[in-house]
């Protein structure tokens, strides 16, 4: 990961499991926003591999099982994004369309159903967040934690098996920061998606993640993998329990 | 409701030393030199405050330092002093660097409470290596490289946004994809008859001054029935489609750039392109789709607007006929011109569209950048507009039409 000759992170090696909970953690500057947009597909990694396994009926071939993201065709790449939900920092909701004509986008994109379906699942996928009767609303009228859980609800337009967060609680109050990650925690549960999630919210980390990875900007490459709490107890390196104890050391 | 704000200062508890310093709002400094003349007692009293006039700089104390000679630590004394600010960390923080680079011990002890506190703090973490930008002077000839280098990277980059354009039309017109009326009409309504008051304006007082220009000189003939031919032939040739042009590039080519801008900003154009969506085919291509179709439009009614304008002259001040002033526009006005002006008009609708989708798709993620990108939409528009009249106004010349 570069930009320009800066090398923002190197050696890095992860597999995030079906299922997972995946946090990138680290401190602020060390590449975790730039790491997400290498896995989305928006911007190409000075070197290495992405690999996606995806599962699936009509996939025969090894190749459309395990897709080698920035090395793939432009037609696989484009059935593997269609995959992906995205949720930006800022929510990202294109501000001209109103909710429900935001997360019908993405529907009526990929999907053949008629309009009253997608207004539909447009309608349920808003109450799902808490948003119900939203549907006119302009993404400038709603608040910002409001604008979060409809992009929430964008990116779970076509049910993907593929979440990604982008701080998801940065700029929330601690009540609906915890009540997101309680969404997030029922999502997987029902979805089954497999979620990735940028942050360094504490009590993010350990409400909902089940394994991470840490980045350091100083020796700029991960220097710990495994779940959170696990990290916390048996992690030996000082900057990790730093981290993860904000600064306070082990009980 | 009730707000109580306290700001609490440092005080100092010795009050009654020299009420008149801290009434004069001054700064005090009185040197005394202890052990030998090896140690410097800098005694600073009254208020150092940032609105406090500053009739002591460091500089004075730097250079008492250096009559001294040899110093070899420098002390304070600050029993006096009332009041102090920011103003006394950056006026301590020079006297440090100056006892750092001339191995003078400097003694911070005697110094507040709260000072102590936020020059340690400031030192707490030292400066990354690195980090600091440092501003390197290239050579002219370096300048006029590095220039070259990036005119053809914008090169590169408008053709490849032009050769974008054109897949996406091309799959736009093979039904690959489809626009969605609910995307096309709110740009359509916006570019054509939100626009209509400001071309008429532009365009009616555009053919008042062609009238009026003309005038004087063909009255001298007593030609002035020729006006109308003028003001129809300029209008409808050239000028009408020039003005809507510029006008469009102004209003419409800035709304797209500051639109797209605007957009990248917030990560919206991230979102379309991790959807799969491409944001040429979703935004750019019914912004041109639009503004080409509305511009001959927009053209017409600009040449007839400046007609009117033509005719205004024409009748008050020249005292033609209206019948009379029709007919011989008619007769001068030849299909041609027509025709001219409106493919001109299409031409100048796709330029200033583009234009400005380029240059919002370009925007960089700062509202600087979001007004940079809308200056330069205009820009690029007039520019590309100037240069394509002037082909066309050649071409049709070499082509005796």
């Amino acid at each position: 990961m570069a930009y320009g000759t800066v090398v923002v992170q190197q050696n890095l090696d992860f597999t995030v499991n079906h299922g997972d909970i995946f946090i990138i953690m680290g401190g602020s500057g060390c590449g975790k926003s730039t790491l997400l947009r290498h896995l989305v597909g928006l911007q190409k990694p000075a070197m290495g591999d992405i690999i996606y396994s995806v599962g699936g009926k009509n996939i025969s071939s090894e190749e459309e099982k395990n897709i080698n993201f920035w090395q793939a065709s432009a037609d696989n790449k484009r059935a593997l994004m269609k995959n992906f939900g995205i949720l930006y920092q800022s929510g990202a909701l294109w501000s001209s369309m109103t909710l429900a004509e935001n997360i019908a986008l993405p529907l009526e994109a990929y999907t053949d159903l008629s309009v009253s379906q997608i207004s539909e699942l447009a309608s349920l996928k808003l109450a799902l967040v808490g948003l119900a009767g939203f549907e006119g609303y302009y993404p400038s009228e709603i608040s910002g934690g409001m604008r979060k859980r409809a992009g929430l609800a964008r990116a779970m337009a076509l049910d993907p098996d593929f979440l990604f967060f982008d701080e998801p609680s940065a700029g929330l109050d601690p009540v609906s920061a915890r009540l997101l990650d309680e969404l997030i925690l029922e999502l997987r549960e029902s979805f089954g998606s497999t979620i990735v999630v940028v942050t360094h919210e504490l009590a993010s980390i350990f409400a909902i993640g089940t394994n991470s990875v840490f980045l350091d900007p100083v020796t700029k490459t991960m220097i710990a993998k495994g779940a959170p709490q696990e990290l916390l107890e048996t992690s030996n390196d000082e900057r990790v329990i730093n981290f993860l104890t904000r600064g306070e050391g082990k009980l | 409701m009730v707000f109580l704000l306290t700001a609490i200062r440092p005080q100092n508890p010795n009050k009654s030393l020299k009420y008149y310093k801290i009434m004069l709002n001054k700064i005090f400094i009185n040197y005394k030199t202890v052990n030998d003349n090896n140690c410097l007692v800098v005694e600073i009293s009254g208020n150092f405050l940032l609105d406090t006039p500053d009739n002591i700089t460091f500089q004075d104390v730097i250079s008492k330092i250096e009559s001294l000679g040899k110093i070899a630590k420098v002390d304070f004394d600050t029993t006096a002093l009332e009041s102090w600010d920011s103003s006394i960390l950056t006026f301590l923080n020079h006297i440090k660097l100056h006892c750092l680079n001339h191995n003078i011990s400097f003694v911070k002890d005697s110094l507040p409470g709260g000072v102590k506190r936020l020059i340690a703090l400031a030192e707490a973490v030292p400066e990354r290596k690195g980090v600091r930008k440092t501003e390197s002077k290239s050579s002219f000839l370096a300048n006029i490289g590095d220039t070259a280098i990036k005119f053809v990277k914008t090169s590169q980059d408008m053709l490849g946004f032009l050769g974008e354009t054109t897949v996406a039309f091309a799959r736009l017109i093979s039904g690959r994809y489809k626009i969605r009326g609910s995307i096309l009409f709110p740009i359509i309504r916006e570019c054509s008859v939100d626009a209509l008051p400001i071309v008429s304006l532009i365009s009616c007082l555009v053919g008042l001054i062609l009238a009026f220009v003309g005038a004087v000189q063909l009255v001298m003939f007593g030609a002035q029935i020729y006006v109308a031919s003028l003001v129809g032939i300029a209008m409808i040739r050239v000028m009408g489609a020039v003005m809507a042009g510029v006008i469009m590039a102004g209003r419409t080519g800035a709304a797209f750039a500051a639109q797209l801008g605007t957009m990248e900003v917030n990560e919206e154009i991230d979102a379309l392109k991790t959807l799969g969506i491409s944001p040429v085919e979703f935004l750019v291509v019914p912004r041109v789709l639009a503004l080409s179709l509305i511009m001959p439009l927009l053209c017409l009614y600009a040449d007839l607007m400046g007609i009117l304008g033509g005719m205004v002259v024409g009748v008050f001040m020249l005292d033609l006929n209206v019948m009379e002033y029709y007919n011989m526009t008619k007769a001068s006005v030849s299909l041609n011109s027509f025709w001219i002006g409106i493919f001109q008009s299409l031409v100048f609708g796709k330029l200033v569209a583009l234009a400005g989708c380029l240059r919002g798709m370009q925007c960089k993620r700062s509202a600087s950048a979001v007004g940079e990108a809308a200056t330069s939409a205009v820009v690029t528009g007039i520019v590309a507009i100037v240069i394509a009249t002037a082909v066309v106004t050649v071409l049709c010349n070499v082509m005796g039409i």
